[in-house]
């Protein structure tokens, strides 16, 4: 028995079965995923679109929305738009760099431990089960003590903080797939761990990983929001959109733009990725609802 | 009580103890073995070798981690915190005029958000498939997937802005009537109190749910039991269980929350301290508040296991 059949394999059921899922999508689904498309063609494109720069200071501070300025300008009559579109570099950059490092090395984790058996696994669940007793945000907090917080530094903290919890959910899935028979028939005609591991049972449990991802990076937004607001995040002149709330949070009690926008731009990100996954069929990691 | 329970409770509080244990060596490890020197960070760049060995001494940083790591957790063991880098105060002095602050604001919230998110929990899983369980779902998703200075800053504006029922900024200094206490409590806790809601009724009501989907709940059906009463009389005792456990999972939550609410609300609590020693990196007050709100958090879901295995009938009568 060869590989060449493996080899030969086409792609097209996963992507018959991807087109199948979109049309399951509910218009709520549709309109999720229009808005994270959105934010992220901003992210990508957004700044060198823009007519003003973020940096450029002038006219008035916290000026009110107008034709010039779309939503305003900030505490230093900046544009406000180019801040938030700017923002989403940070904040959707950075979270999206942070949830693919905790995503791919916890299932990667995970696949090791589920594949090689009881030694690996029991040490790596036990490491990883005492960074979950630390609430996310306390351990955030003494990254940043530690180390400071510039933005690799960030991703860093808030990979090491949703690793865990991704590696837990890729664990149990794939326990489950490494007992079925086409498993022990592999291992049988003589694989290796990184074939079983990698063509096995990663194939099998990538669709709850990426609603995992989706969720997963849901919490990191906000984690990262929450630092930027404390100004423990990212620092100045850069700004993401907790950042942005945090500058201009002196114009709350006349309703200014220069708050609202910021706070609708995360709101919008996290409620929209929710809508998402709320559409995804087989969302049982969405129910249980634990962080 | 029997013999198998309380082996169950107590292997739970073991190896809660156990995780703590090792918590503290992550925490230690994360603050002071690896790179980021407390004496360089304290001097700057331009120290003079001299001056900076000096300070290591006194710090005790030439001592090897492993030894430093004993000290240290000797001394937490007996309420010895070590002295505040910036401060030069004792860390357990300035924790412990905070400490009743953020245990009073936590309390006060408990008090406040339990109720409510059963209330409302359990009515949605009664009603299930209504317009009111969809509006109430929608609505607690919304809040738990909006970063919390949202919905502070929301809470500021309904409140505060426009209504103009409470003040904005909450000064513990000044408290001399219960009216003034009040007022300076009430935005943090109408604020922790949305975010820990929205989180304990999802969970109220998810175990409710689980519950009604038995087979026993369908012979109580059967029967033609009014839905009011399926809930009440049959579900709702059996879910006590899983719902005690909801409880004390969803306050765990509070200790997240507290450190966003106590700064926007500038509240003098344990939370504030952590932040402000984050920013001037003071190490020894941070290990101490971390290692706090860490026992807290093990404390909780310990409390939130034992809930769920005191609450199984099955392992209570064998």
């Amino acid at each position: 028995m060869t590989n060449s059949t493996h080899a030969a394999r086409p792609d097209w059921p996963t992507l018959r079965r991807w087109r199948q899922r979109l049309v399951h999508f509910g218009l709520t689904g549709w309109l999720g995923l229009s808005i994270v498309f959105f934010w992220v063609v901003a992210a990508i494109f957004g700044p060198s679109l823009l007519s003003h720069s973020g940096d450029a200071y002038g006219g008035a501070v916290f000026a009110p929305i107008s034709a010039a300025h779309w939503l305003g300008t900030d505490y230093l009559g900046r544009d406000m738009l180019s801040r938030v579109i700017e923002g989403a570099r940070y904040t959707v950059g950075v979270a999206f760099v942070a949830t693919l490092l905790a995503s791919g090395s916890g299932t990667l984790l995970a696949l090791l431990a589920a594949a090689t058996g009881r030694w690996t696994d029991s040490v790596l669940s036990r490491v990883l089960d005492t960074l979950t007793a630390i609430p996310s945000k306390m351990f955030a907090l003494l990254m940043v003590a530690s180390f400071g917080s510039s933005v690799p530094m960030l991703i860093f903290a808030a990979a090491i903080i949703y690793l865990p919890g991704a590696y837990r959910i890729a664990r149990s899935l794939a326990i489950n797939i490494n007992a079925l028979d086409y498993v022990t028939v592999a291992r049988t005609r003589g694989e290796g761990t990184a074939y079983v591991m990698l063509h096995e049972i990663l194939p099998n449990i990538t669709g709850p990983m990426l609603a995992d991802f989706g969720l997963r990076f849901v919490y990191v937004v906000l984690l990262l929001a929450s630092l930027s607001f404390l100004g423990l995040g990212v620092q100045p002149p850069e700004a993401d959109w907790g950042s942005l709330v945090r500058e201009n949070i002196e114009v709350l009690a006349d309703v200014g733009a220069a708050v609202i926008a910021p706070s609708i731009a995360i709101a919008s990100l996290t409620i929209a990725v929710n809508l998402v996954i709320d559409n995804l069929p087989g969302r049982a990691a969405r129910e249980r609802g634990g962080r | 009580m029997n013999s198998i329970l309380f082996k169950l409770l107590v292997q739970r509080i073991g190896l809660a103890l156990l995780s703590l244990l090792a918590v503290s060596v992550v925490v230690f490890a994360i603050t002071s073995v690896l790179p980021g020197d407390a004496a360089q960070e304290q001097l700057g760049q331009e120290a003079t070798p001299e001056v900076l060995a000096t300070l290591r001494a006194q710090l005790g940083l030439n001592v090897p981690a492993h030894q430093r790591y004993l000290h240290w957790i000797a001394g937490l063991a007996h309420g010895d915190l070590g002295v505040s880098s910036t401060a030069r105060l004792p860390v357990s002095e300035l924790i412990a005029s905070r400490l009743t602050n953020s245990l009073l604001l936590a309390a006060v919230t408990a008090l406040f958000s339990v109720p409510i998110a059963l209330t409302l929990g359990i009515a949605a899983a009664v009603w299930r498939g209504s317009w009111f369980d969809r509006w109430e779902s929608a609505a607690a998703v919304t809040v738990v997937s909006v970063p919390e200075f949202l919905v502070a800053t929301l809470a500021v504006l309904v409140f505060a802005v426009h209504l103009r029922w409470l003040p904005a900024l909450s000064y513990l200094s000044d408290v001399e009537s219960l009216g003034q206490m009040l007022r300076a409590f009430a935005m943090p806790v109408v604020t922790l109190t949305c975010v820990i809601v929205a989180q304990m009724m999802r969970m109220t009501r998810a175990a409710v749910i689980d519950q009604l989907e038995a087979p026993y709940i369908e012979m109580v059906r059967l029967k033609g039991a009014s839905p009011m009463r399926t809930v009440l009389a049959h579900a709702l005792p059996n879910a006590v269980g899983p719902i005690a456990n909801a409880v004390a999972l969803s306050l765990s939550y509070l200790l997240g929350g507290v450190i966003i609410v106590e700064t926007i609300f500038n509240y003098p609590g344990v939370a504030k301290l952590m932040v402000e020693g984050v920013a001037q990196r003071d190490i020894p007050l941070v290990q101490a508040c971390t290692m706090l709100f860490c026992a807290g958090y093990l404390i909780l879901v310990t409390l939130a296991d034992l809930c769920g295995i005191i609450a199984n009938p099955r392992l209570r009568h064998v």
